[in-house]
């Protein structure tokens, strides 16, 4: 537990002191929910649409953005130690892979709540009010934790893989496409053009924004929460198990 | 030997998928608290024995024992007792040396109480106690280098293995370098495996010497019984003009062997001849030359004598091979 917390407090560390590491995923996402929000407000008069604020409906969206700059971030930090031999450096030490991946992953989850927290601090400044109560919130930060070990742990798979931090910045476009089809700007019932729905239908960050805004504009919708909890579960188990194998032929040692 | 602070190698073999063979057999002892300089060009084969030294890398064939434990079977041991600096210090610009430490001395089980006054001592003996809490960014390669030393001694190892520690340092940071391993094998009494590609290195801070070219080890001893091995020293006339190459070159070729040289004509001294013989010749002769210099044998001359190229020519060699096989 020790070595964990040492990288972990590195990882974290290591970000605090580069600011576009920081910002950016907190500013962008909400910039680009406000934008939308202005733009999309009259789609609240639809019928059927779920809220009449088209903010608490979009405020779902910056919890899946931000994790995709945390993915990035995160497996660009990774691939870095691996350019540069810092992998090399712990593969010398006591340290085994799965403290180090797991001190890693850490440290992106303590970045991905107070990104999460965020979130949630300028949604309430912004007047949207959360039907589930103090208790969602609470849930939300749970749910932003697990979506930043998620996509923190695919991002670290990507990294140990390819060891080439512009090869995940490459990436990174392929992962925002699963992000614009979803039901990020409807919802779906509203979504007029077929092949859209049945895309967003199939995507599983459909569900992961659709479980964050059930918990903002319905309450307890505990079909959305088993599903939105299902699918990030599953991609955290398959990253995980893909970026330990991928650390553990990185960090090969006699 | 004793067990504890050794290294003792036999016919240890690494090849690469689709690559040539980067170490070729080679057997090597080191002895406890011995010094020991892996010399050779870029592309010889020095970093792979060290990462297979190290437990970085399995070796294809051959054992391999440091302080007393197999490469292959007892990785986890051997970490615990070497400290290593690799050939790229792999330290991370946004942390500071202080950080650094920290980090080490945890992931090396220093135990929590002594990681700070450890850090402090480290500091001090490395010289970068006033740097020690601004980021690595802003680091001198020196000063690079030196904490890339401190992380290796952290938890006070047995065997120190050195990859290049001073290749890209100006002569002042070098010479830094050169002090502080040589006084932790005089305090400490840690043996140390230090691989270079500079003559002066190896002949100023190794009790034994290694040589090795294309994966071979090409000569072994004291830099002292290398250069006695080559025996005699070597005449330079430095020709007043282009043109008077030729006619100096069929001169001095009567008192020794002709040496490669751009710079000069040069003959390795057949025995019993000295410097004072050549002068008179030279004078008898009206030979015309701008200056002449004895040159006493040098690890370069050992490593000409057993490869039939210097140094500087096989790390040229080397970049070339490079070079095609990228373009292939």
């Amino acid at each position: 537990m020790t070595q964990v917390g040492a990288i972990a407090r590195r990882s974290v560390v290591r970000t605090s002191r580069q600011p576009a590491y920081i910002i950016p995923p907190l500013i962008f996402p909400i910039a680009l929910m406000f934008v939308n929000a202005g733009g999309l407000r009259a789609s609240t008069n639809l019928p059927g649409f779920p809220t009449d604020s088209f903010l608490a409906f979009a405020l779902a969206v910056p919890f899946i953005q931000g994790a995709l700059f945390s993915t990035m971030n995160a497996g660009t930090e990774i691939a870095r130690d691996v350019q540069t031999g810092f992998v090399n450096r712990l593969s010398l030490t006591a340290l085994r892979d799965w403290p180090l991946l797991t001190g890693q992953l850490t440290g992106i989850v303590v970045l991905g709540v107070v990104q999460v927290l965020f979130y949630i601090v300028v949604g309430l400044i912004a007047g949207v009010h959360f039907e589930s109560g103090p208790a969602g919130i609470a849930v939300l930060l749970v749910y932003g934790a697990l979506v930043a070990l998620s996509f923190g742990a695919l991002g670290a798979f990507l990294a140990y893989r390819t060891g080439s931090g512009e090869t995940i910045q490459a990436l990174f476009p392929v992962l925002f496409v699963f992000l614009f089809i979803s039901s990020m700007n409807a919802p779906r019932n509203l979504i007029g053009v077929d092949w859209f729905r049945i895309a967003a239908t199939l995507n599983p960050v459909t569900y992961m924004i659709e479980c964050v805004r059930s918990l903002i504009i319905t309450g307890w919708d505990w079909q959305a929460l088993a599903l939105g909890f299902g699918f990030v579960i599953v991609l955290g188990l398959v990253s995980l198990w893909l970026a330990s194998n991928a650390l553990r032929t990185r960090m090969t040692r006699t | 030997m004793e067990p504890g602070n050794g290294i003792e190698v036999r016919g240890l073999v690494r090849e690469y998928k689709k690559g040539p063979r980067a170490v070729d057999g080679i057997d090597l002892a080191v002895e406890p608290g011995e010094i020991y300089g892996f010399l050779g060009p870029n592309g010889a084969g020095k970093s792979t024995t060290v990462h297979v030294l190290t437990t970085l890398l399995p070796p294809t064939a051959g054992t391999a024992l440091v302080a007393g434990y197999d490469v292959v079977n007892d990785g986890p041991k051997i970490r615990g007792l070497i400290g290593v600096a690799l050939q790229e210090a792999a330290l991370d610009p946004l942390l500071t040396a202080r950080d650094h430490l920290r980090l080490q001395a945890t992931l090396q089980s220093v135990p929590k109480l002594q990681r700070e006054t450890r850090a402090e001592e480290l500091l001090h003996r490395v010289g970068l106690v006033e740097a020690a809490d601004r980021k690595v960014s802003g680091y001198s390669g020196g000063m690079k280098r030196r904490l890339d030393l401190a992380l290796a001694l952290v938890h006070s190892p047995r065997i120190l293995f050195l990859d290049e520690p001073t290749t890209g340092l100006d002569p002042q940071s070098r010479t830094d370098i050169w002090n502080e391993v040589a006084l932790m094998r005089r305090e400490a009494g840690v043996t140390v495996f230090l691989t270079t590609q500079y003559l002066e290195e190896a002949d100023v801070l190794a009790d034994r010497v290694g040589i090795i070219d294309q994966g071979k080890i090409v000569a072994e001893g004291t830099p002292a019984e290398l250069k006695a091995e080559i025996g005699r020293p070597s005449v330079h006339a430095i020709p007043r003009t282009e043109e008077d190459r030729p006619k100096i070159a069929e001169f001095l070729a009567q008192f020794g062997e002709p040496l490669a040289s751009t710079r000069d004509v040069a003959v390795r001294l057949r025995e019993g001849l000295g410097l004072t013989d050549i002068v008179r010749a030279v004078d008898a002769n009206g030979v015309e030359v701008a200056d002449l210099e004895l040159h006493a044998p040098t690890l370069d001359d050992v490593f000409l004598a057993k490869t039939g190229r210097t140094l500087e020519g096989a790390a040229e060699e080397a970049e070339n091979v490079g070079e095609e096989s990228r373009r292939a």
